[in-house]
């Protein structure tokens, strides 16, 4: 199964009810797996329009209490910001798959990760966040699935799947074990008519003075409360590392293998990967800046996540950039490379 | 004493923020009405667009979403699939339905959905301030068209039932008008029948189009702006049934 297939099952097993998405390079495998399983699940499927109408699809099944997802790749994501943030706005849960390409505009349809601003900066107007999550193999890419649905449905906010072109089409052995789901608050708020109770509004506009700043306050606890509480990540070989490198998804696999080729070399060092780019792991990057000389951040852009490494670190240590744009794909040895050097530079004098 | 009239439970009792003479109010009572004789309040679902209705939940004592500008037919879409039990609606101005809204509205109807859409045309953008939408007639005076609409440059009214009523996914659309009672009454038969049909699961979407007066911006005053409807907008927008 090829990584958009296998999300897509997951997404299945996760009790996805109903799918919406437009076609897009390099995710099309997720609608046309999911046009016939859903089918046969009797869930919903619907090829919208435009990106702008498969959000607000979702918007409208998630306003009815139903577990709702979309997916796409970076232009479509682009367009899909609008209903982004007004799910935010109107707390309403919902799953939305950006398999990353090039950009900006068209770009091309090579993998990418420059589309990490967007993702976690909120990406539309206004205040806000979704969860990110950063998978690096097909495997957690389908263990994000549930996650996502879980982690959204308690939150009631968008959250992202972060992969790209190369998660999305390699091929990997996976296990699809539907994992125990968490204890989730009951949807008292959704749309499912009014009978037997007072009337439920889904909303973003605030208009009464002040009550859209306490809707902001409101968000921005729960944000810190995710800060608090969801953060993933791995922690790789860090025991005496002189020098860590810190990359996601599928250029963490390629950063991992530098690591290993370093190490066998004698070089200290070691891989911070973050799981949750946002929440982002701030205090497990900021303890690793107390004790260790060199950060290489390795990314598919010109430089994106580095900018949240730099925010850990807080001046404590020097943060370099290791990052190819425009769907190129850095390869072991360049990583491997740029490690050596940075050994030559660590040398205590 | 015989109650001969009482104010359907389902419009609430609270004064709205519509300007004198705008014709939302009569469109809001008579939807809430069709929903209280047909007796569905309690699975209908309303969707309020952006535009001068964008407060209807405020009004209308049903389940609603207010969604972002001219999605609401795709929302709605999203609603019905995952609940073909309930009773969708959309309530959307003409900035929002025919302007940034039109792509929605078209293949919501493409795709046959089981919705119904009240469609409130008054040839303005009201919320923002009386601008030129795509259903100004040529010649009106609006903030963006100060010497009247020119079809040169400023292109020609919208005819979004016209446009509608010939795709295959749709199984109702009429034109009504608020202009006088005989017309309120049709428009009030009309949209109970677009409900009905959905009800019945008609295979395909209904929309009632609702010539709808906006004094303020058309700068009339509210007897006149009703004559307008009958004497010039329904020339350009004829009232009358299309399809089903």
């Amino acid at each position: 199964m090829c990584g958009n297939e296998a999300l897509a099952e997951a997404a299945i097993q996760a009790g996805c009810d109903a799918y919406f998405g437009y076609p897009i390079t390099p995710q099309n495998e997720v609608s046309a797996y999911l046009a016939r399983r859903m089918a046969e699940e009797g869930r919903v499927f619907v090829q919208s329009e435009s990106e702008l109408a498969a959000i607000n699809m979702v918007f409208g099944a998630s306003a009815t209490g139903k577990r709702a997802m979309t997916s796409s790749s970076s232009p479509g994501i682009s367009l899909m910001q609008e209903g982004i943030s007004y799910l935010a706005g109107a707390e309403l849960p919902a799953v939305v798959v950006n398999v990353m390409r090039g950009g900006p505009g068209l770009g091309n349809i090579a993998p990418s990760q420059a589309d990490y601003f967007q993702a976690t900066r909120g990406g539309g107007h206004g205040d806000y966040r979704s969860i990110v999550l950063g998978p690096s193999s097909v495997q957690e890419l389908v263990d994000c699935m549930p996650l996502a649905f879980d982690l959204a449905d308690q939150y009631r906010m968008p959250v992202m799947i972060l992969a790209d072109g190369i998660l999305g089409q390699m091929m990997e052995p996976i296990v699809l074990e539907p994992k125990p789901r968490r204890e989730l608050p009951s949807k008292d708020w959704a749309l499912t008519g009014k009978d037997g109770r007072p009337q439920n509004i889904v909303r973003s506009l605030r208009l009464a003075e002040g009550a859209l700043e306490e809707l902001n306050n409101r968000l921005q606890a729960r944000y810190r409360e995710i800060q608090e509480n969801e953060v993933l990540c791995e922690e790789y070989l860090l025991d005496d590392a002189e020098i860590v490198v810190v990359a996601y998804g599928i250029a963490a696999r390629i950063a991992r293998a530098a690591v290993d080729a370093a190490q066998e070399e004698g070089i200290a060092v070691g891989l911070i990967r973050p799981i949750t780019l946002w929440p982002f792991p701030m205090k497990q990057i900021s303890r690793a800046a107390e004790t260790f000389r060199l950060f290489l951040a390795v990314e598919m852009s010109s430089g994106q996540m580095v900018e949240d490494v730099q925010l850990a670190v807080a001046g404590k240590a020097p943060v370099l950039l290791h990052g190819r744009s425009g769907g190129g794909v850095p390869s072991v040895d360049e990583v491997l490379a740029k490690i050596r050097q940075l050994t030559i530079h660590s040398t205590p004098v | 004493m015989k109650t001969v009239l009482r104010r359907t439970a389902v419009l609430k009792d609270c004064p709205t923020h519509y300007c004198p003479g705008c014709g939302h109010g009569i469109a809001h009572r008579l939807v809430a009405e069709v929903i209280d004789e047909l007796g569905i309040q309690g699975r209908t679902i309303g969707i309020a667009p952006v535009g001068c209705a964008v407060l209807a939940y405020n009004y209308l004592d049903v389940d609603m979403v207010e969604v972002a500008h001219g999605r609401a037919p795709a929302v709605a879409t999203g609603m019905k699939r995952t609940n073909p039990d309930k009773v969708i609606f959309s309530y959307q101005g003409d900035g929002d339905l025919a302007a940034i809204g039109t792509a929605e509205i078209i293949h919501a109807a493409q795709r046959g959905e089981r919705i119904t859409v009240i469609f409130i045309n008054n040839a303005v953008f009201g919320m923002t301030g009386g601008q030129m939408a795509p259903t100004t007639v040529l010649g009106q005076v609006t903030a963006t068209t100060p010497a009247g609409r020119q079809s040169n440059g400023q292109g020609y009214p919208l005819p979004v039932s016209e446009l509608l009523a010939i795709l295959p996914g749709t199984v109702y659309v009429e034109r009504c008008a608020l202009s006088s009672v005989p017309r309120i009454r049709q428009a009030k038969a009309a949209i109970k029948h677009a409900f009905e049909l959905q009800i019945n699961d008609a295979e395909g979407l209904s929309l009632v189009e609702v010539l709808s007066p906006c004094p303020t911006y058309w700068r009339m005053t509210p007897s006149k702006a009703m004559t307008w409807i009958e004497e010039d907008m329904s020339k350009v927008f004829p009232i009358g049934r299309l399809k089903g």
